[in-house]
Formats: C-alpha cells, structure tokens, sequence
C-alpha cells in the first residue's frame, strides 16, 4: 500500500500524544531508575557505578527467598484464578440465556467500580477477629472464641483471587463466545464424556484467552501492592513491600530501582518460560 | 428386513408449543430415509431427538431393538453429521477421525489402519496430515462423514449437511452420498429442506409439516400420487387452481374452476359435490398445442415469458383471466416458434390432475 505524504503527516499527528505519553512517563523514569540500581557510593561517600545493587539481591536469601515466594505465590494464585474462571465463563457463555448474559457479565464487573482499598477494607470487616463472620459463628455456637482470619498465607491468596478474577474471566469468556456449542455436540456424539470434552474441546479452544488471562493475573498479582499487605499482614512477605521498604523505609533508592528490575526481568523470564511450556508465542495470544 | 431405526408416538413439547407431534415410523437396514420439510417443521427436534440431544416428552426411540430412553448422546450406537459439519479445527484430519475410536480405546495400529481405509473409501487418500483450514468445502463433507462412519453406527444421521455448499457441488455430492450410502451399506437418515436432495438420494422420503407426518413414501410415490395438499405443493412445482366440485364418480370428478374452466381430474381423500376444492396440476403434464386431444381438458393460455432453464424450461402462460400457469417446455426444438405474447392451446389428461378439499 502506498501512504501519501499528507496520510504520513496525519499518522505523525496522531501517533505524537502516545508517543510522548510512552517517552515521558514509560520510557525516561525507567533509564533514569536503571541508572539508579547502577549507583552506588565508595567508602568516602562520592557516587560511583556498581553492580553491588544487583549481587544484594543474590547474595541475602532474604531479598530472593522473598522473591521466590511472591512468585510461586504469584503461580498459585493465578492457576486457581484460572480454575474458578473456566466454569464462570462456561455458565455465563453457554448455559445462561443469551439476554442474560450483559448482565451477567456486568455483575462481574461490579465490584470493580469501587476501588481497591475499599474492596479489601470490606474483607477485612468480614474476616477480622471481631468481624461479621466470629460474630455469627459465636452467636450460633461453632466456636468458644474468635478465630484470627486475617494475616495468613490463604486468605492473602484468597483476597488476590478475587481481585483478579475479572482479568482472567473476561478473556475467556470472548475467546469462549467463539466457540460453536455443535463443536461440543459433536464430541458429544461421538462418545465423549464431559471431561474429555473439557479437556479435548474447551480448553484447546479458550487456550488463546486462557494464556492472556494468565499474564495479566500473574503480572497484576506479582506488582500487587495493597492486597498483601493489607490481607497478609506482617508476614506477607510480597516482594512488593521490599522495594517500597527500599525506597520509602530505608531511604536506598539505587537498591530500591535495582530490586524493580530484577522484578521486572524475572517475571519477564517466568512468563517466557510458561509461553514455551505450553507450545505459544506472545504475537498469536495477543491477537 | 430388520429395522435399525423404529421411532414410534414420539413427542416433544416446548412448553405451549408442539415441535414433533406423535410421529411413528420405520427404517430398515441399509435404506436411506429422508425426513422433508420447511425450516420450523420439527424436523431438526426430530433429529435430536433420536441423536439423543433432547429428551422426548413421550413416545419411544430403538435402535436394532434397544430401547434408548435415558441413554446419553455418547453411548448410542448412532452418529451426526452437523449442519455445518462440527469439524474439529484445532485437530487435523487423522485427529478429528480418530477422535471417537479413541475414546473407545482403540489402541494405535488398528486407529491408523482404520483412518487409511475410511479415507480411501471417501476418496480423501493421503489428506490425513492436512489440517481442517486446508480444506475446500466437499472435502471438510468428506472427512465429517468420514469421522462417522468410521464408528461404524448402526444409524448415521445427517443434518441438511449439503446446504452450506454452492450448487454445483451440491449436484455432485448428492450424487456422491447416494453412491457412498450403497457401499458402506450404512443406514442413512437424513434431513432436508431441498426435495431434490431427499428426492434422488432416498430410498423412501417423508414429509413433515407442522410437527406430522404428511406422507411417507417412495420418491415416485410422493411425486405422482400425492395424499395432501401439502405434499403436492412442497414437492415439485405444481399449478394451482380453486373450484366448486360439480360431479364425482369414484375417484373421477368434475371441478369448475372459479374463472369458469370445467376440468375432468383424479380426487384424493373426501370430496363431496357442491363443495370446494383445489386442483394441482405439475407443468410437465401439461401438453402444448396437443395434436390428440380426445379426453383432454383443453384451453388456451398466452406466453408471458419464456423461463428458460436447459432441460428444466418452462413458458410462464396466463389464462385470459390473468391466472398464472408454469407449462414445461421440451427442449426438443419442436416448440422453439413459441415467443412471448403468442396465443397456444394447452391440453392435459385428467389422470394427470388431482383434487383436494380445500382447506378453509
């Protein structure tokens, strides 16, 4: 195709406010923050270019064992996520009638229209030792006295799990609403039970959404900031925390921008080697 | 002969509404049967019904003698072949053919010989590793029926597999079913909006209006001797005139047309003298500017248009009174001087009409 001059200028045109947006406030912070995990001071306190950021976080078990965990977490996390989505999707695209279905997928989107802070506040009023839920459980009887909920490793998977529910269900709810019900008929007839046919039909079919889902679950998750600190407590222990702890706490900006890149480039890694355990490439599940 | 397929009193209801209203009828082993009828005539319901998709409301479905009430689509020994086919497309053709003998846990070896032979028998040799996107729209037909039979049901189902294809590969693979169908020897049940197709494949057709049986009959039968009106108008073309019966002996009546025409014809079912009645007549029958026409009914038409067609022409005719009549036109270059506007005597033998009560 031929692109006139003045079609070229227009493209220009349009594509400056993105450019300038990536540029300003992707592009710059991010060279300045990874000169910053370069920077580091000698003995006599004159700035000076290291690498002494970065073997930080190998050399104490803390920094990567935290990592580690957030990332294994992370996995977790993203797999019941995914698990809880399938039969969503599959209900609100297959069994439910069609002039249901916005409004299905409205409820899904509901909570989402409060924020955050508020969402987790409500969980935590629900959960707490003098929450709704030891409340109704003394009352009834089922316990002598309050259980603690909050501030465990299954509540904060928990409180992650439905903040991001709606990442993971509404792609596979569109790459489902491409799939033909006679494709599942067809299985049917041809002898299959249901869990072949989840398995031979459903999933193959969802795979593009399953994948774009998962990424955006797991890298959510990973980044998430509030969710574990406020749900885990203490204990959490999210990777998150020890950059902000960096930058805020201990005032060490160059370890700080360090530890976001190490963040940034491990997950990066993570995603790759899930793109090749399971045969695809980042171009087909972004179409 | 045994039958594969007895469906008898089947039922099924939609809340108010009554798809398939007590249908009965018999397929013997080997025979292709063909269901006809409109869209929304319950022929699709009837179809999934026996496939077991839906559950009757009443009535009674068995295949080779079993009764297969409560039993799963997956467990019959019985196979669809989908509108639109339902080819599996994240498999290529070997997968999508093997799909059912796996989940009969055929093991390995006889899978592969399996898919080697029903591709030759389809005449896809060598198409196994092609996937299902390569595939023009006769080949994906192919290898849809050729997933079925490869199960080797005792009843293969097909519906209206051939209505997503353009004419000329619908003429051809009409043809190719028909023959495909004689040599696997598998009964064929097959349902269709298009009389043509259940016309020359079917060894005996139905139609089906409304949720009933109309008829059911060879396609000769349904043809020539048509029991209701539907039938006469669904199948084949047929002209159509209103009357008052004036005179009936046996199955001989005399019918006066409203435009004043007095016609001799055949009558089927009750007719009585005085009443009214419709007259069908097909345009084959109708015989121009006749040379005999001792005992025909007689009367002259003139040439709107010409519709020509090959073999198929036809002359579009009005009666004076402005009645719109189709009369075949024989491609034997006998009638090639008739041109639009010419005045012609047309003729037809009252064996060749047939008169209906009319409905009301």
């Amino acid at each position: 195709m031929v692109i006139s001059k003045s079609s070229k200028t227009a493209l220009w045109l349009f594509l400056t406010p993105v450019l300038c947006w990536l540029l300003l406030l992707i592009v710059l912070p991010h060279i300045d923050l990874l000169l910053m995990s370069f920077g580091g001071e000698n003995d006599y306190g004159d700035p000076i270019w290291t690498l002494q950021n970065y073997r930080n976080f190998f050399t104490e078990p803390i920094y990567w064992n935290t990592f580690l965990r957030t990332a294994i977490f992370s996995i977790i996390t993203t797999f019941i996520t995914f698990l809880l989505a399938m039969p969503v999707a599959f209900y609100i695209v297959k069994v439910v009638r069609p002039r249901f279905q916005g409004a299905m997928v409205l409820m899904l989107l509901l909570p989402f229209w409060v924020s955050e802070l508020v969402r987790v506040y409500g969980w935590m009023i629900l959960l707490r030792e003098s929450g709704v839920i030891n409340h109704f459980l003394l009352k009834f009887g089922l316990i002598d006295k309050p259980v603690e909920m909050l501030y465990n490793d299954a509540t904060m998977i928990m409180g992650l799990v439905y903040t991001s529910m709606l990442f993971m269900a509404v792609p596979i709810i569109s790459a489902m609403e491409s799939l033909d019900d006679s494709l599942i008929e067809a299985a049917h007839d041809l002898g299959s039970g249901k869990l072949v046919i989840w398995y031979k039909i459903i999933l193959p079919h969802c795979k593009p959404g399953i994948t774009s889902g998962s990424i955006v679950v797991f890298m959510l998750v990973l980044g998430n900031y509030l969710t574990p600190n406020l749900m885990g407590g203490k204990n959490s222990l999210w990777f998150t925390e020890q950059i902000y702890n960096q930058f805020i706490a201990s005032f060490n900006w160059n370890q700080g921008a360090a530890f976001g890149f190490m963040l940034l480039l491990l997950s990066s890694l993570i995603i790759w080697i899930g793109l090749k355990l399971s045969r695809q490439k980042l171009g087909e599940v972004a179409s | 002969m045994n039958n594969d397929l007895s469906v008898s009193n089947l039922v099924k209801n939609f809340g108010e509404f009554t798809a398939v209203d007590s249908v009965s009828f018999d397929v013997p082993q080997g025979s292709f049967f063909s269901i006809l009828g409109p869209s929304g005539c319950g022929k699709t319901t009837l179809l999934r019904m026996i496939a077991g998709f839906e559950e009757p409301t009443s009535g009674s479905i068995m295949i080779r003698g079993k009764d297969m009430a409560g039993v799963g689509p997956n467990l019959r020994p019985i196979n669809l072949v989908f509108q639109h086919l339902a080819l599996f497309p994240m498999m290529n053709v070997a997968e999508n053919i093997a799909f059912g003998l796996r989940r009969r846990k055929v093991d390995n070896a006889t899978i592969k010989k399996k898919i080697e032979t029903i591709l030759e028998r389809v005449g896809l040799p060598d198409y196994a590793q092609h996937q299902i996107s390569q595939l023009s729209g006769g080949q994906k037909q192919r290898v849809a029926i050729a997933r079925c039979l490869v199960l080797e049901p005792s009843v293969l189902l097909l519906d209206e597999p051939l209505g997503a294809l353009d004419l000329k590969l619908r003429e051809q693979m009409k043809v190719e079913l028909k023959k495909l169908q004689a040599k696997v020897g598998t009964t064929f049940v097959y349902i269709t909006h298009d009389q043509s197709e259940a016309l020359v494949m079917s060894d005996r057709v139905v139609v089906m209006n409304k949720g009933k049986f109309e008829q059911l009959g060879t396609p000769q039968e349904l043809y020539s001797k048509p029991l209701t009106p539907f039938v006469a108008q669904f199948v084949g073309d047929n002209n159509l005139w209103s009357g008052v019966i004036t005179e009936i002996s046996g199955t001989d009546a005399v019918i006066r047309t409203d435009e004043g025409f007095t016609f001799r014809s055949k009558v089927q079912g009750t007719v009585t003298v005085g009443h009214r009645a419709d007259l069908f007549l097909r345009p084959e029958t109708l015989r121009i500017q006749p040379a005999d026409k001792e005992g025909l009914n007689t009367f002259d038409v003139t040439v709107k248009t010409i519709l020509f067609d090959g073999a198929n022409s036809r002359l579009l005719t009005v009666t004076p009174q402005d009645h719109e009549l189709l009369v075949a036109l024989p491609q034997n270059r006998s009638f090639d001087y008739i041109e639009p506007g010419q005045t012609i005597e047309v003729g037809w033998h009252p064996e060749a009409g047939v008169c209906f009560a009319a409905e009301d």
